[in-house]
């Protein structure tokens, strides 16, 4: 790891539109994320809580407010440069599994890698791996379309999972899932935090979810209303990801400033 | 992404909505299978007319009268002159029509005009008959201006104009009433042909078959070279040195090195002499350029066609890319380029241009291939040689190409919305 913060943003401000339609989804939001933590994003709709997602993952870029990703300046990277970085270091679960119909569910996981330019053996190799992992090697032939809901978020996991991320963002992951079928999608994304050390950027308002992350930041009207420090619920955890205590302590400040 | 994986990808989209590319790939079907046929009749006919042209005559000669020496109401009768007047039959204009003869002077003068390199009379024997191994005999001609001329053959080899000994090409019509088993079984006999003196006596002269050659459209008869017309013109004179003196037409072989500029120059520099003077390429051209426009206007529908189906393509691409807006954006959000997203949609219209136009083409192979059978036995039994669809690999390949860029150009509005969707508004479409 080059630096202390996977993610540091400082000051994010995000309106839309101009003149009496202009919205402001974020105004003034500052976020740190340290190397193996999972944070959950809790805010109603509306309240700014997945454009704060979409900022820090890159897809989309701060009217004002600095922001790094892994010690690179974001502004500062070309077009190619984010793409690649969102296509190495990020991976995407949305609450929709875009999956592709029609096409197989190695074909969809291995669509990262596909983007990325590796070769077809290779791809088939990490995409199966991944699929064993999240016990799926069985349906690694079938249409994606004929999965069943839990199956399918298990997909999409895996197509997040494919390029070996270093930080997975999650978009009301379980919010297409009943609950026993969410619990499942829930376990697996927290024990690839455990085993991986990747982190979790979580965007819910299921407080329960939430409460499962180590740190929670709640949005509402686009500023950060309060957020909790980081309590780490293994400690074998929370000395493999080496936080500083002085960091923590400036996250609280920050969050007392917002 | 890799090219092989853009490629591949972009097939397998195509037909994942099988019904709307079937109907796409069919409007360029109709476009593609038009202007391949209509390049075949182009190509087939001009091939036709080059073997006719070939029949008639090398491009590097003229064909040379008098300048025409009809006589114009008012001007009165025009004088007798004894060493110009004569008048022969002449097989230009109307049934009748005379022109003023070449004279030995005419000749010369023709000889000595810059850029002529030889000049020959065409001498004009009258055969009475051909026969083989002393079978039927059969009424028989002989084309005076064989010995300047490429037969289409379809055995054996063309006339040697320097041999020494006599040379027939014999026009496939003859192989099987004389007795031959094959064209190939007539090459190298002899045959006789009869012919009558003007004193009323008849002679046979002998004569090897080197050729047997397909009929042709603007020149009939069977070939001669110079040895065979000299020695029937030498039997139909009977002996009597004066029988001709004067000749209807002459070949003037030019400089093959001229330029058509140069030919023109030589054109008028004889016409100024009073020498009408043309080359195949003269009589043949009107013919050739209404072949042309013929050709040029179907081509023109068939590009209607295209560019209705270009619409098509559009609308296709279009809806695809509406219907996909969700799929692009994960794409993007996964760090695919905008430039490979145009790509990769641009490539889509390609693999749709190249499915119609390959198929289209195809079966306008197919079907022409057929079709062109069945009229050579029968509605064009009467132009043998002529292949009306003659598909030649360079313009079928020329036709797939032009459809593949057509459909490149109708992709690329498409694809650029695509590039251009920001990566959120996709994910959120609904």
């Amino acid at each position: 790891m080059d630096s202390e913060w996977v993610i540091d943003a400082q000051g994010l401000e995000k309106s839309y539109g101009s003149g009496a339609s202009r919205f402001d989804a974020l105004k003034g939001v500052s976020v740190q994320i340290a190397p193996g933590e999972t944070v959950a994003i809790v805010g109603k709709s509306g309240s700014g809580k997945s454009t704060l997602m979409h900022l820090l993952a890159l897809l989309d870029a701060p009217d004002k407010g600095t922001l790094q990703v892994a010690g690179n300046d974001a502004k500062s990277l070309s077009k190619r440069a984010v793409n690649e970085l969102r296509n190495k270091e990020f991976g995407f679960v949305f609450q929709q599994f875009f999956l592709t119909p029609n096409v197989s569910v190695l074909e969809n996981v291995i669509l990262p890698l596909k983007i990325a330019g590796l070769g077809g053996k290779e791809r088939r190799r990490r995409g199966m791996e991944v699929l064993e992992q999240l016990e799926l090697a069985d349906k690694a032939g079938n249409k994606a379309t004929t999965l069943s809901g839990g199956q399918k978020q298990r997909v999409v996991i895996g197509r997040a999972l494919v390029n070996s991320p270093r930080v997975i963002f999650a978009d009301e992951p379980t919010g297409n899932l009943d609950t026993a079928t969410g619990a499942v999608v829930e376990d697996i994304l927290f024990e690839l935090n455990r085993s991986q050390g990747i982190n979790l950027v979580i965007v819910t308002h299921d407080e329960e979810l939430a409460a499962r992350c180590d740190r929670q930041i709640y949005i509402r009207d686009g500023l950060i209303v309060s957020r909790t420090a980081g309590t780490h619920k293994t400690g074998a955890h929370a000395a493999e990801a080496a936080i500083p205590a002085s960091s923590t302590d400036t996250l609280t400040v920050a969050g007392g400033a917002a | 992404m890799r090219t092989k994986d853009l490629v591949a990808t972009a097939i397998s989209n195509t037909f994942r909505s099988k019904l709307r590319t079937t109907l796409t790939v069919l409007a360029i079907f109709v476009g593609a299978f038009t202007l391949t046929l209509t390049n075949a009749v182009g190509a087939g006919v001009s091939q036709y007319v080059d073997a006719q042209v070939g029949a008639l005559g090398s491009p590097d000669v003229f064909i040379i009268t008098q300048a025409s020496d009809q006589t114009t109401a008012g001007d009165g009768p025009v004088k007798y002159d004894p060493s110009s007047s004569a008048s022969v039959s002449s097989q230009q204009g109307p049934p009748g029509t005379t022109t003023k003869a070449l004279t030995a002077t005419d000749l010369t003068k023709i000889g000595d005009t810059t850029g002529i390199v030889s000049v020959d009379p065409i001498r004009s024997v009258q055969t009475d008959y051909i026969e083989y191994d002393s079978g039927t005999q059969y009424e028989f001609s002989i084309n005076p201006t064989s010995a300047v001329t490429t037969a289409d053959l379809t055995a054996g080899a063309q006339l040697d104009s320097s041999a020494s000994d006599a040379q027939l090409v014999l026009p496939d019509t003859f192989v099987s009433p004389l007795g031959f088993t094959s064209a190939a079984d007539a090459v190298g006999a002899s045959v006789s042909i009869g012919i009558t003196d003007i004193l009323g006596a008849k002679h046979t002269v002998d004569a090897t078959v080197v050729g047997v050659s397909l009929e042709s459209l603007l020149a009939s008869g069977a070939g001669a070279n110079d040895t065979l017309i000299a020695a029937l013109a030498d039997a139909q004179s009977g002996g009597i040195e004066t029988a001709v003196t004067s000749y209807g037409v002459a070949v003037a072989q030019f400089d093959a090195a001229l330029s058509p500029d140069g030919v023109t120059a030589l054109k008028s520099d004889l016409a100024t002499q009073g020498y009408s003077a043309r080359t195949i390429e003269d009589q043949l051209g009107a013919v050739q350029t209404v072949i042309n426009g013929i050709v040029g206007v179907l081509n023109a529908f068939a590009v209607i066609a295209l560019i209705a189906a270009a619409f098509g393509i559009i609308n296709t691409l279009l809806m695809s890319v509406q219907e996909r807006t969700r799929e692009i954006g994960l794409m993007k959000a996964m760090g695919m380029s905008g430039g490979k997203v145009y790509t990769l949609f641009s490539l889509e219209a390609i693999v749709i241009g190249f499915l119609g136009s390959a198929i289209g083409a195809g079966v306008a192979i197919g079907l022409g291939t057929a079709l062109s059978a069945v009229l050579s036995q029968g509605f064009l039994s009467g132009l043998p040689g002529l292949n009306i669809l003659l598909f030649e690999p360079t313009s079928v390949a020329f036709v797939i190409g032009l459809v593949m860029l057509i459909a490149f150009l109708s992709g690329t509005l498409p694809a650029q919305r695509a590039a251009k969707q920001n990566p959120i508004e996709s994910l959120r479409y609904e």
